[in-house]
């Protein structure tokens, strides 16, 4: 079984191969250049390395959402022309799933969060069991409002994510539980992990047609936002 | 089916630089097999014009039904396909990207080469497909709701721009008057069809040139004259006549674009002109420029409505011209937001 994996759901991009619990390529950039720009080279010169022909993947695995409105789109729209072409089948991989998978094995708490903008984060919580079991499903929400959630919980939490410097301060000023946060090798989005999941996804035949595929961004636009705020201040609410 | 010559070219086209998702497979340049566009207008009426970000959601949920439809439509397999063309601009990023990443991942998994067409290069060559005749060189007026430019084809892809607008395009002051007199979203459409009941003499609206550029066009001061105009007799409690405003500022800009393209064909001696874009499906544009071409002798084309409006038929075109020279775009392409004509990335 062969698993192209994909994630360009913030700055990092990644393209990863994943056959039979293997990893045997993985390419990740952390770097200001475009998904546009980085990500099809990227899958190009795994390819050539792999000496892979891409018609013998069985699932295209992409990290799914939320992150980056236009970051998912690019990865998105590259795992559907990919799907279209050689006619296989999507995996859709939350993409804070694939960050906590990352941290396979942790007997603490994993909280994956994401810089949201706007003192929000996507974040969700997760441990480990016979599988990875989702403690809180992904959502947007205030990282205050995230705080005093976990100090309730009152375990011990391990963080990834890009939100992680930028809410740095406030975790250390508020939080009462022990905590820890990941090393560099782990504490980003890689495509190893959305492929290695969706790997698991694969076995139970969760998969979605390429034509169906899309992300999921936890978030509608500011216009649909506004308008609705607007609709609601007419009706009195 | 198709039936399938070795000498033939077959372009798969791929445009999603606004508001309409649409692919299209084209044959040898000129003969378009399908044309498949998903439209987003209804959408967008609700916000009175095209929101970003709503549109390129729109566009990733869309993008794979309608190439698959183009493909059905031809009666061709992905397989029997030479080139893939997409637009990379000009146009709004983030839906830009969508046809971009996709395009790339099918030229890509297929081994195909990969051509990125400039979006205004497809309404000029939109042209070519309902006129066989029709050859380089000409002078092609280009208006559309972002673009207005007064250009020479010099040859397929080839072009020398005579003037442009320095402020507003001219669908723009259509839109924005559109929305000032209540007509709503889109803005040409409406007016076209409102200034049909109205007398295009009943108010005098100013016909902009801009000093010593007498191929340059200028359109906002034509737009505040008409909400000047609103305004005026909003305060003063007389009522609007919508379809003479309509006629009128209709007028205003039609004369000033037949005039500026009659004036540069006669000048450089071209004896062929043709109209592009979104704002050469305007009827009354279509007349006057039609009865000015008659008059000077010189011959007139444009596309039918369908390849007006942004269509991936047009991009198909536009990438076998650019195929032919030898275009090929990397897996780097990216998208090009702001793209002039005649620059390439």
């Amino acid at each position: 079984m062969k698993l192209l994996g994909i994630d360009s759901s913030s700055l990092v991009a990644s393209v990863a191969v994943v056959e039979d619990d293997v990893l045997t390529a993985e390419y990740t950039i952390n770097f200001k250049k475009t998904h546009s720009q980085t990500l099809l080279p990227m899958m190009d010169e795994v390819a050539k390395m792999l000496e892979l022909d891409l018609r013998t993947v069985d699932a295209i695995a992409v990290s799914g959402g939320p992150g980056s409105f236009t970051g998912l789109r690019i990865g998105a729209a590259t795992a559907k022309g990919l799907g279209l072409a050689l006619k296989k089948p999507l995996i859709h991989v939350p993409t804070l799933d694939a960050m906590a998978y990352n941290l396979w094995g942790s007997h603490a708490l994993i909280c994956p969060m994401m810089d949201a903008k706007r003192n929000q984060v996507y974040t969700g919580l997760y441990h480990c069991r016979e599988e990875l079991e989702i403690v809180k499903s992904p959502c947007a929400m205030d990282i205050l409002d995230l705080i005093e959630e976990l100090n309730q919980a009152g375990q011990q939490v391990l963080f990834l994510g890009d939100g992680m410097p930028v809410y740095g301060t406030e975790l250390e000023r508020r939080l009462k539980i022990p905590y820890g946060m990941a090393p560099a090798q782990n504490n980003r989005q890689r495509a190893g992990s959305v492929a290695a999941l969706g790997a698991v996804y694969l076995k139970k035949g969760q998969t979605v047609l390429a034509e169906e595929f899309q992300p999921e961004y936890l978030r509608k636009s500011q216009a649909e936002r506004e308008r609705e705020a607007q609709a609601g201040k007419e009706k009195g609410e | 089916m198709e039936k399938r010559m070795s000498e033939d070219t077959y372009v798969l086209a791929i445009e999603s630089s606004c508001d309409e998702t649409a692919a299209a497979v084209v044959k040898n340049g000129r003969q378009v097999l399908s044309n498949v566009i998903s439209s987003q207008i209804a959408l967008h009426t609700l916000y009175g014009g095209v929101v970003p970000e709503i549109a390129s959601r729109k566009h990733i949920e869309k993008i794979n039904q309608v190439i698959e439809a183009a493909l059905r439509e031809a009666g061709m397999a992905l397989e029997e396909i030479d080139v893939i063309a997409v637009t990379y601009g000009p146009g709004l990023v983030g839906a830009l990207l969508v046809g971009v990443a996709e395009a790339k991942a099918i030229a890509y998994a297929t081994g195909k080469p990969l051509v990125g067409v400039h979006h205004i290069e497809g309404h000029v060559s939109a042209n070519f497909i309902e006129h066989p005749d029709l050859e380089p060189p000409f002078v092609c007026l280009i208006v559309s709701g972002g673009h207005t430019h007064l250009a020479v084809v010099k040859d397929y892809g080839e072009y020398e721009i005579l003037g442009r607008t320095r402020d507003d395009a001219a669908g723009e002051a259509f839109d924005k008057v559109a929305r000032a007199v209540g007509l709503g979203y889109p803005g040409g459409p409406k007016i076209d069809k409102a200034a049909k009941e109205g007398n295009p003499q009943a108010i005098v609206f100013p016909r902009a040139r801009v000093e010593k550029s007498p191929y340059d066009f200028s359109f906002s001061g034509l737009k505040s004259a008409v909400l000047n105009y609103i305004n005026y007799s909003k305060m003063t409690g007389e009522k609007i006549f919508v379809p003479d405003l309509a006629a009128s500022f209709q007028q205003a800009v039609v004369e000033v674009l037949v005039s500026h393209t009659i004036e540069a064909a006669k000048s450089l001696n071209y004896d062929k002109v043709a109209i592009a874009g979104g704002v050469a499906a305007n009827s009354a544009l279509r007349a006057f420029m039609k009865e000015s071409c008659e008059k000077e002798g010189l011959k007139l084309y444009y596309p039918s409505p369908i390849f007006c409006t942004d269509n991936a038929a047009m991009i198909g075109v536009a990438g076998y011209y650019e195929f032919r020279k030898g275009v090929r775009s990397g897996w780097d392409l990216n998208a090009a937001p702001s793209l002039k004509l005649g620059q390439s990335l």
